[in-house]
This record gives C-alpha cells, sequence and structure tokens, in this order.
C-alpha cells in the first residue's frame, strides 16, 4: 500500500530526468514569483500583471523563432515587448479620455494576438501550445541554471527593496511626499516580473506563468493578515500545487502548466469555502 | 514661509485650479475650505510636491520640512501591515531603504503612539483598527516625521467625535510649538472654532485671511454658485 503510493508520488521524479527538472524549476518559480504575487496583489496591479503576461508574448515569440527555447534571449524580447505595450498604454492613458485599465486592456490582448499570429504562422501549432501552455520536457540544464539565477536575483532584490516596495503599496502619495522616486522600483519590480513569467515559460507556459504568481498570492491573502505569513504561505502553496501538478499531469498525460494553475485553484476554492465559514 | 504666485493646475482638460496668489506666514494654522471639486487637494498636493504646478509658482523657505497626510480613504485599510510597521514609515528619510531602526528611534515609535492615544496596539493589524484609530496611526506617523509645515487633507471626514477632538488638541499643540499646519476641512463650525485662518476656495482664491472676516454668508454663497 504504502509502496504503491510512494510509487506514484516520488518514483516519477526518480525515474524521468526531465521530471526531476521540471520539479527543480518549478521550485524555483515559485520560491521568487509567489512574493511578487503577493506585492503585485497588494498594489492592486493583478491587472497590470496580466496585462504584462499577454503583452509579452510578441517578444517572446520573435526571440523563440531566432534562437529557440534560449531563455535569456527569450526573456530579452519579453523586456523589450513588456516596455512597449506599457510605454503605449500610458501614452494612450495620457494623451486620451481613456483611463488606464481600459488602454492596458486593449494593447495587451493586441499583443497577445500579434504574439500567436507570429508564433503560429512560423513557429507551428506544437510550438505554440508548448510556449502558451508549457511542456514538462522542455526543460534542460541550461534554462535550469537560467531559472535559479532568475530566482535568486528575485529574491535577493526583493529583500533589498522590500521596504520601499511595501511601503510604496500602501500608501503611495505619502511615500511620494517624502521623496521616494517610485518609478525606479516599480520599472526594477515589473522587470522582475517579466524575468519571473519567462522563467515559468517552459513547465508552466507563457499563459499559465501568472497564475502561480496569483493563485497562491490571492489564496494566502486570505489566510493571514501579516505580510511575512502570507510571503510564506504563498510560496508553500505554490511548491505544493507545483509538485502536485506535475505528478498529475505525468499520470494522466495532461499539460502541466494548466495542471498546476487547476491544483492552486483548487486550493483556492477550499480556502475560499472555508475563510466564509469561518466569519 | 510659503508664498504662492499665480499657480494654476489642470488635469487633462479640467481646469482644477486657476490664478491662486497668497502667502502662508509662519508658523500659522490654516484651514482650506470649499465646495467638492474646488481644488483643495491639490493645492495640497501642489505644495507639498506631490504635483507640478501647469502655471504659476511655489516658493518655499529652504530647508522647510514637510509633512502630508493623504485623504485616508485613499488607503487600504485591510493592508497586511501592523500599526508599528506604520508609524515606523514615518522615518524613512532617515533610515532609507536598508538602515536599521535604532532602540532610540523604537522608542520614539512608542511615544508617537502614546500621543494618539493608541499605547499598546503596536502589534495589531490595520485591519483591527476602527476608523478613528486608523486616523490617529497616521497623525503618529506624523509625529514621527517631525516636519516644520504639516499638509493634511481631509483628517476628520467619516472620523468620530472623540477622535477628532484629540486630533483637533494635538494639531493646537503642533502650532504652539511652532509648526505650521494647513489643513483641507469640510466642517464650517470646525474651521470656525479651532482655525485662526481660513482660505477659502473654488477652484480660484475666493477670500483669504481671518477666519471670521473670510467665512461670512457672502463669501459662502459665492464658493456655493462655482461653476465647475
Amino acid at each position: 500500500m504504502i509502496d504503491s503510493f510512494l510509487s506514484l508520488v516520488i518514483a516519477p521524479f526518480q525515474d524521468y530526468v526531465f521530471m526531476r527538472y521540471a520539479l527543480i524549476a518549478c521550485l524555483g518559480i515559485s520560491l521568487s514569483s509567489a512574493p511578487l504575487g503577493v506585492i503585485l496583489i497588494q498594489r492592486r496591479m493583478s491587472l497590470m500583471g496580466e496585462a504584462l503576461s499577454h503583452g509579452i508574448l510578441p517578444g517572446i515569440a520573435v526571440a523563440y523563432l531566432w534562437g529557440g527555447m534560449w531563455l535569456p534571449g527569450l526573456t530579452f524580447g519579453g523586456i523589450i515587448a513588456g516596455l512597449i505595450v506599457t510605454l503605449l498604454s500610458h501614452t494612450t492613458t495620457r494623451k486620451t479620455i481613456l483611463n488606464e485599465d481600459a488602454s492596458f486592456s486593449s494593447f495587451y490582448i493586441i499583443a497577445l494576438a500579434i504574439g500567436i499570429l507570429i508564433l503560429s504562422l512560423k513557429g507551428g501549432n506544437m510550438n505554440l501550445l508548448h510556449l502558451l501552455f508549457g511542456n514538462v520536457l522542455a526543460v534542460d540544464s541550461n534554462s535550469l541554471l537560467f531559472i535559479i539565477s532568475m530566482t535568486s536575483l528575485t529574491l535577493i532584490l526583493l529583500i533589498l527593496l522590500y521596504r520601499p516596495l511595501i511601503y510604496d503599496c500602501f500608501d503611495p502619495l505619502f511615500m511620494q511626499s517624502v521623496g521616494l522616486k517610485s518609478i525606479y522600483y516599480n520599472t526594477i519590480f515589473l522587470t522582475l516580473i517579466v524575468c519571473n513569467l519567462v522563467s515559468g515559460c517552459q513547465t508552466l507556459g507563457t499563459l499559465m506563468a501568472l497564475g502561480i504568481m496569483m493563485v497562491p498570492a490571492v489564496t494566502a491573502r486570505l489566510l493571514s493578515k501579516r505580510l511575512f505569513p502570507i510571503f510564506i504561505i504563498s510560496i508553500v502553496l505554490a511548491i505544493v500545487s507545483s509538485y502536485i501538478g506535475l505528478l498529475l499531469s505525468f499520470h494522466f498525460n495532461w499539460p502541466s502548466g494548466p495542471t498546476i494553475i487547476l491544483t492552486a485553484g483548487v486550493i483556492y476554492f477550499i480556502t475560499i469555502i472555508y475563510s466564509s465559514f469561518k466569519q | 514661509m510659503l508664498e504662492i504666485s499665480h499657480l494654476s493646475y489642470s488635469y487633462k482638460d479640467f481646469l482644477a485650479l486657476e490664478d491662486v496668489s497668497l502667502k502662508f506666514p509662519f508658523q500659522s494654522l490654516t484651514a482650506i475650505v470649499g465646495p467638492n471639486g474646488a481644488g483643495k487637494s491639490t493645492l495640497l498636493k501642489l505644495i507639498s510636491g506631490l504635483l507640478s504646478p501647469t502655471q504659476g509658482t511655489l516658493k518655499w523657505e529652504s530647508n522647510l520640512r514637510l509633512a502630508y497626510l493623504p485623504q485616508y480613504s485613499l488607503l487600504d485599510r485591510t493592508f497586511p501591515l501592523t500599526v508599528f510597521d506604520v508609524v515606523a514609515m514615518g522615518f524613512w528619510k532617515k533610515i532609507g531603504i536598508l538602515g536599521k531602526l535604532s532602540q532610540e528611534k523604537t522608542v520614539q515609535i512608542y511615544q508617537a503612539l502614546e500621543c494618539v492615544g493608541l499605547q499598546g496596539f503596536e502589534k495589531r493589524g490595520l485591519s483591527e483598527l476602527s476608523g478613528g484609530q486608523f486616523q490617529r496611526l497616521l497623525f503618529a506617523r506624523m509625529i514621527i516625521q517631525d516636519a516644520d509645515l504639516l499638509l493634511l487633507d481631509e483628517p476628520f471626514a467619516s472620523v468620530d467625535e472623540t477622535t477628532t477632538k484629540d486630533l483637533l488638541k494635538l494639531i493646537h499643540v503642533w502650532h504652539q510649538q511652532g509648526k505650521s499646519i494647513i489643513a483641507v476641512i469640510h466642517n464650517i463650525s470646525l474651521v470656525r472654532k479651532y482655525f485662526p485662518q481660513t482660505l477659502l476656495l473654488a477652484r480660484k482664491s475666493i477670500a483669504y485671511g481671518e477666519t471670521n472676516l473670510v467665512l461670512t454668508t457672502d463669501g459662502l454663497t459665492q464658493t456655493s454658485l462655482m461653476e465647475l
């Protein structure tokens, strides 16, 4: 009984290198994406996250066709595309009567369409599916190195910039009045978001990578009223979802990205029910 | 101390402030009164440097330390921070990104909390505070900032009576310590009672000076007829 259980939950990672790689990749992504997601929702920038995750696709697509699944290249492409979408939306908001979320929504959906078109014309449908929704087989040791570097960089920067980022989330006007140049921190923060979205594009896919940022963070927010526990809970939930999701995707041959996010989604639903009963 | 000349500000096509010129002297205690959309918050934001004027200039005394209190309705009162964390924000200019909160500063935080009647609250989360307690907390943060000119945007909007009285006392103490205060206030009777100077604003400066001279029926009618 125990043996067969172990063979279900551990053996896939023992027997297959690609599963081990995928698991390590997911652990890395969870460690850095979940805290980023916590800050994202506290800044009330969930929509911005959404916009970025779609908006970076044309850049990723072009970089992918150019150099294949080379993560530093994809990151560069993603950052360029993200910058263009952000700049266009900001300019549109300033120059027209449209407000921020309206201009953002339209630009990111246009960017998504461009990205999908580029990939399906040049890359073929299989590549498109993998890039959008993830493919566990795709992680190699080079991309693992990239993911771990990104995770470390993200965590170090988050620790260093914790104070201004959190203060600015809570009371941006106050921080501006005491001389905080929030644009610098915002830029670093959004760049980290893009880097982490790209980190997740192999195992989770660009569309689903945002999920590992948002869903565990939102769930953790329901479970605690203090920032530090929220960070820890979000990371733990992201890791648990990744692990269970990878197992399910292995045993049932489901695409890994949606499976991981749905696992996080199930935990989220249970938490909603739990917290509404508690009140 | 603060001189404003021909100050105008517009948001996109909307003119919020038009040609405002006035001087706030040292150690003044001024209320800004006016209808909704009169540009009161905009004026405070211009003074505190959150906005740059579309036209006109502001001249400060050099080395003037400003503290700005945002409308608390703009803040997320469920934000997962503790009372202590929020008061500590007042030290941002001194400790910056990585500076340590010394023992001495921690003591100052406790003292500030005591001043606003929140002793023993330091470990509470924001979501456990009432509206009045939340506003007291923001006042404690201003104590830590130790500024010369305090800019308060609607400090008593949706705050209970006891809190309003306590915080008015605190403002009075600040005034006596030689600080200058400019506050946007909706409640006219509070203004009459506690604020020696008043600026009546309706996109333009309608009247400015001693409160009993400014808050005349004539002036108030004029502001209520403001075309927006």
